[in-house]
């Protein structure tokens, strides 16, 4: 009896303990310190990262079987539609804050200078896979469009959604010119698998997962990401609380 | 033990000195250093909930083979290392009705929460390295390293080390004078942690960052690859933990009391010497 009641009183005890962490861990002034070691973490990568590449492996590097992660298939109507004819009435939008807005079909986007590059995707859960990639440079479409110098960002609206709410992210210019941020319709030689975000997704290889957007229908400049959605700059970030600066 | 023996050790107590032993920088980052790493061991563990397996290499992912899994089948929990199974039921893998590798009692925060465990971890990632750079700066230039933590050529004689083992296993600690310096076991101990474990979850931390490997892809390659960093990060951090407990239990059996008064006030009672 005396046993059980000394247990009971450890899982009281155990359980006030854990009210009270929790409470700190929710307390909102205690979110806005906490969120200040992530300015801290981007300001110092931002700092040391410069236009430094991500590191490239081999094709012996490559991992066997690549995890398909996130939405696998949209189910919206226009995308289906798409879908159906092999994405040839497919056309990727460049808008926002730019002085010539663009509208390209894959075919346009296959004409341009490709970079193909083997990196490592890293899932913020901690899991990592190996592929390569092929795609038009992020910079040469930005550079036709003729970018603002208002511009501070740029946006990636996809096709894909959770429970009716877009998929979207985001990354500011500095990595959007970055050499290896590409627009990828190929991977390890084979077009760009449904599950894997067909016809085109972003590949940003100093970042983690959840940064690189399938699906892509639309790359909008921008000057300020709060008037999107829940306004913290992608939907990850929205709905769980993930870190905008995802380069740690 | 009776009352009168007891009375002639409280005597001898209250006439052995107090002494100086731990200065106010020592202090200062002790107790910073554990509440950071307390907090790192917490919040990691959330972090690991999130995957929770272990592989070696530059890639690694649920269709990879990976040597260390906490999981669970329905409400039974388990530890897989190199595939072996153990049950750990209300240890690991399924313990306080919850379905994850480490229980609410040991995360930040209790319920799964990988975007709060990480904003935890890295603004306390920061404190830990500015706090222990700081530290082997003042460790350094005052002689704190050289005086205090620094094995003497006579203690690091293979028969002085093996009789330092022989009286830690016989609990008989120094006293007296002796006791005015850190013996050897407690010197390897203090300089594995903040000269191996900690310097070796730092490296490993920023090596699993992205950005951090297009800036340092050199330590990408000597750790073997992120998903080794990321093993070698856990089994540090394993490492720290193991130090944790058995700092804690020698500083219980060397009397919590005047070890903390210590860790607090500086002053420290040398237990008194033997009698003959």
């Amino acid at each position: 009896m005396s046993g059980l009641t000394r247990r009971h009183a450890l899982i009281g005890a155990s359980g006030l303990l854990l009210a009270g962490c929790d409470r700190i861990v929710a307390s909102p002034t205690v979110k806005r310190v906490i969120g200040l070691g992530e300015n801290a973490s981007r300001s110092a990568q931002r700092l040391v990262a410069g236009n430094a590449l991500a590191p490239e492996f081999s094709a012996a590097d490559i991992s066997p079987v690549f995890r398909v992660n996130g939405n696998t298939r949209p189910t919206a109507a226009a995308y289906l539609d798409l879908m159906a004819d092999g994405f040839a009435r497919w056309q990727l939008a460049v808008d926002g804050l730019v002085a010539r807005p663009l509208s390209l079909s894959l075919a346009q986007l296959r004409a341009m200078p490709q970079r193909t590059q083997i990196t490592r995707h890293d899932c913020v859960e901690g899991w990592s896979a190996i592929a390569e990639w092929t795609g038009a440079p992020l910079a040469l479409l930005l550079r036709a469009a003729q970018v603002s110098s208002r511009a501070r960002y740029a946006v990636f609206h996809c096709a894909d959604d959770f429970d009716g709410t877009p998929y979207y992210e985001s990354i500011d210019l500095s990595e959007a010119m970055h050499p290896q941020t590409i627009l990828a319709h190929t991977m390890n030689r084979q077009p760009l698998s449904v599950g894997h975000g067909a016809p085109l997704r972003l590949r940003v290889e100093r970042q983690l997962g959840y940064k690189q957007a399938k699906y892509v229908m639309r790359v909008e400049l921008v000057d300020d990401l709060a008037r999107f959605y829940g306004g913290k700059g992608g939907y990850w970030e929205d709905h769980s609380g993930y870190q905008w600066w995802a380069g740690i | 033990m009776t009352i009168a023996t007891n009375r002639g050790i409280m005597n001898a107590m209250a006439s052995s000195p107090l002494i100086l032993r731990i200065r106010w920088p020592v202090r200062l980052w002790h107790w910073i250093n554990a509440l950071s790493v307390f907090i790192m061991l917490m919040s990691g563990m959330m972090i690991f909930n999130a995957h929770p397996r272990l592989y070696w290499g530059k890639f690694g992912a649920n269709f990879d083979k990976a040597w260390l899994e906490i999981g669970n089948h329905g409400t039974r929990g388990y530890v897989a290392l190199a595939g072996h199974e153990v049950p750990t039921t209300g240890l690991l893998g399924y313990a306080q009705s919850t379905a994850l590798a480490f229980p609410p009692i040991l995360t930040i925060p209790s319920s799964y929460g990988l975007s709060a465990a990480r904003g935890w971890h890295f603004f306390f990632a920061w404190i830990l390295v500015a706090s222990l750079v700081a530290f082997l700066v003042y460790a350094l230039v005052s002689g704190h390293l050289r005086r205090d933590l620094a094995l003497t050529r006579e203690e690091r004689r293979p028969s002085h080390l093996a009789q330092d083992l022989w009286d830690h296993a016989r609990l008989r600690f120094p006293r007296g004078e002796a006791a005015r310096r850190y013996n050897p076991l407690q010197k390897i101990a203090y300089l594995s942690v903040v000269g191996i474990l900690l310097p070796l979850l730092i490296l490993t931390g920023l090596t699993m960052s992205p950005t951090m490997n297009a800036v340092l892809p050199w330590l990408l390659d000597l750790l073997g690859g992120r998903q080794s960093a990321r093993s070698l990060h856990f089994i540090a951090a394993l490492g720290i933990a193991g130090f944790i407990a058995v700092h804690l239990l020698m500083v219980v059996l060397a009397g919590p009391i005047n070890e903390l008064r210590a860790m607090i006030t500086g002053w420290y009672r040398l237990p008194p010497e033997r009698r003959p």
